[in-house]
């Protein structure tokens, strides 16, 4: 009567001892990977790191890949991504940029562009979630359509961005600004991903959809909700931008920014599959690619270089996150 | 077979009378009567499409029967959802488990029902020490041994897994457990294990217990009572005492040749 129930297939040795390590492991391994670059990249040029000139450089290019990657890694796990985040990038500043000139004060200017992007994140949502269509093709729609609609509202032509020196400063034309934003958002949302409901529910509906639902939990919501969540960040990333680089260009950010943030969020151990991911991560993962760029860059490696590594270091991490660690869970390892 | 099944057989804990379901044009249920007493355990056997787990689903409220009446401890009560159902302590565990494979088991056992702390809303924490030792506490007080609550489920064993499932169904005040094929693809030690568990259920926890099977000998092993379903309709029941595989593997082919003849 009371025979336990017991092993039967029990998991390995090691991942009994180290359940933590396990879950943790891609962040540290990524880790690692970032602390070895800045090395090499220190050896081979003096000025990397340790001038505040190229530090504040390598920061800049972190900050706004970091901040994206915080949205998709919410919508990845659930199985789901945002094609659309660039083009938002570029399209919140411009409804701050109006709604400036319409007479709004800035910080009431820029809430609207920043609910401007929330809106294009509830469409993608919505049509998503309610009307069945794949995420990849509604983002990838209204990727084209809010471009176009940037494009057109703007006619093409740069604007600058509200005035206001110290607001300016605060957010994001001070070096270390955007930095701080990021860090400052990554923490928010790692807390709302590892220590919250809607956090745990989010893995939970990525890892088993239906069972989710079974137990009651509104999958769709969830996914609505993450769809709105990265669309806001992508949105105040642009606008974190212009005000960094005194400038709201309607050719800023673009795919280039949003496919950044995927692959940070893949370099960090999250897969597009869904179930798992990690914000922590992310960040390091955009820290990766940032000091891959920076460094290359003061060596002399030109862009079209930079680019071939970056997909190199895309697939190799991800063969190593989908092989080694299977195998390190089987326990052949 | 179990003492408390005779002696309270006053009140049912569940009582279906004449149950009807429709999809459109297909009959699933074509009228289903059926009783589990309380602190018994209920076998349900029949093919697929008999309407099996249509019952079930709507026994857990997911699906709502067309006609018939439902009675919950003695109550006329109509399931509006799942969520109602288990307000009335009717909780089901599905045959694909519902587990999420990536979270820890403690996050499994309080999926949708976590502990939180106070807090403003959108950063009510998690209380992960809490739903941890409770986890720990709930499955110690059924027998389910595991080497960490902290391990994600995608590291147990089918058996472990099914014993965390049904582990999270009753932390919840369970009075009902529904089970939907609890023993399917198991070999026979993860087996054993799962139908010991059952019992300790019905026997110390004093739960009435319905289960959907496939397999004659397993069944009557355990359930005090079988009840064999054929195209939407209850066409045999009796104690698990005074029938025998042999029986109802008869009636199965009897009802298998007259569809035979009666087909064109």
């Amino acid at each position: 009567m009371t025979s336990p129930v017991t092993d039967a297939g029990k998991p390995s040795r090691r991942a009994r001892l180290w359940p933590g390590a396990i879950r943790r492991s891609s962040e540290i391994r990524i880790l690692a990977v970032a602390v070895i670059l800045s090395i090499y990249f220190e050896t081979a040029n003096h000025d990397f790191l340790l001038t505040s000139a190229s530090l504040e450089n390598l920061s800049q290019f972190i900050a706004p890949v970091a901040i994206i990657a915080c949205g998709e890694i919410m919508l990845m796990i659930g199985g789901e991504i945002d094609l659309s985040a660039g083009m938002v990038f570029a399209f919140a500043p411009f409804v701050m940029h109006f709604a400036s000139e319409a007479g709004a004060p800035t910080w009431l200017a820029l809430l609207a562009g920043v609910l401007a992007a929330g809106l294009v994140g509830l469409i993608n949502g919505a049509v998503t979630v309610y009307l069945r269509i794949p995420s990849f093709v509604t983002t990838l729609g209204t990727l084209f359509f809010v471009n176009g609609f940037t494009l057109t509202i703007s006619r093409g032509t740069p604007v600058s961005p509200p005035e206001g020196a110290s607001f300016s400063a605060f957010m994001g034309a001070w070096g270390y600004s955007e930095i701080i934003w990021t860090i400052a958002i990554a923490a928010v949302m790692h807390v709302l991903l590892r220590h919250t409901r809607w956090g745990l529910h989010t893995i939970a509906a990525g890892a088993n959809p239906l069972g989710a639902s079974e137990a009651g939990i509104q999958v769709r919501r969830l996914k609505l909700g993450n769809f709105v969540i990265a669309a806001l960040l992508a949105g105040f990333t642009g606008i974190l931008e212009g005000f960094r680089i005194t400038s709201i260009d309607p050719q800023a950010g673009g795919n280039q920014i949003m496919f950044l943030a995927v692959a940070a969020a893949v370099i960090g151990g999250t897969p597009l599959a869904g179930g798992s991911g990690t914000i922590i991560g992310g960040l390091i993962g955009a820290a990766v690619l940032g000091i891959l760029n920076d460094g290359f860059t003061l060596i002399g490696i030109n862009a079209f270089t930079f680019n071939m590594i970056l997909g190199a270091a895309i697939l190799a991490a991800m063969i190593f996150n989908i092989h080694v660690v299977r195998l390190a869970r089987k326990g052949d390892l | 077979m179990s003492a408390a099944a005779s002696a309270s057989a006053g009140t049912a804990a569940l009582r279906g009378e004449d149950i009807v379901k429709r999809f459109g044009a297909v009959t699933a249920l074509d009228g289903v009567s059926l009783t589990l007493r309380q602190g018994e355990i209920l076998g349900v056997l029949g093919d697929n499409g008999a309407g099996k787990s249509t019952l079930i689903k709507i026994l857990t409220g997911f699906h709502q029967q067309t006609s018939g009446k439902l009675f919950i401890g003695g109550e006329e009560t109509m399931l509006r959802s799942v969520d109602h159902a288990r307000s009335l302590g009717i909780e089901c565990v599905y045959q694909d488990l519902a587990l999420a494979n990536s979270l820890s088991i403690y996050h499994n056992m309080f999926l949708n029902r976590e502990i939180v702390r106070r807090g403003p809303f959108p950063f009510r924490l998690l209380n992960n020490r809490a739903m941890r030792a409770r986890a720990a506490e709930c499955l110690e007080e059924i027998g389910v041994h595991v080497p960490s609550v902290d391990l994600p489920v995608e590291q147990l064993s089918g058996g472990q897994r099914q014993a965390i499932a049904v582990a999270r169904a009753v932390n919840s005040d369970a009075r009902i457990l529904l089970l939907d094929e609890p023993l399917a693809a198991m070999g026979a030690r993860e087996a054993g294990l799962i139908i010991d568990l059952i019992l300790r259920l019905r026997d110390k926890q004093g739960l009435s217990i319905v289960m959907i099977m496939h397999n004659y000998a397993q069944t009557l092993d355990i359930a005090d009572r079988v009840m064999l379903m054929q195209r939407g309709r209850v066409t045999y029941e009796r104690e698990a005492a005074s029938t025998s595989v042999a029986e109802l593997m008869d009636i199965v082919r009897r009802e298998y040749r007259s569809m035979r003849t009666a087909a064109p």
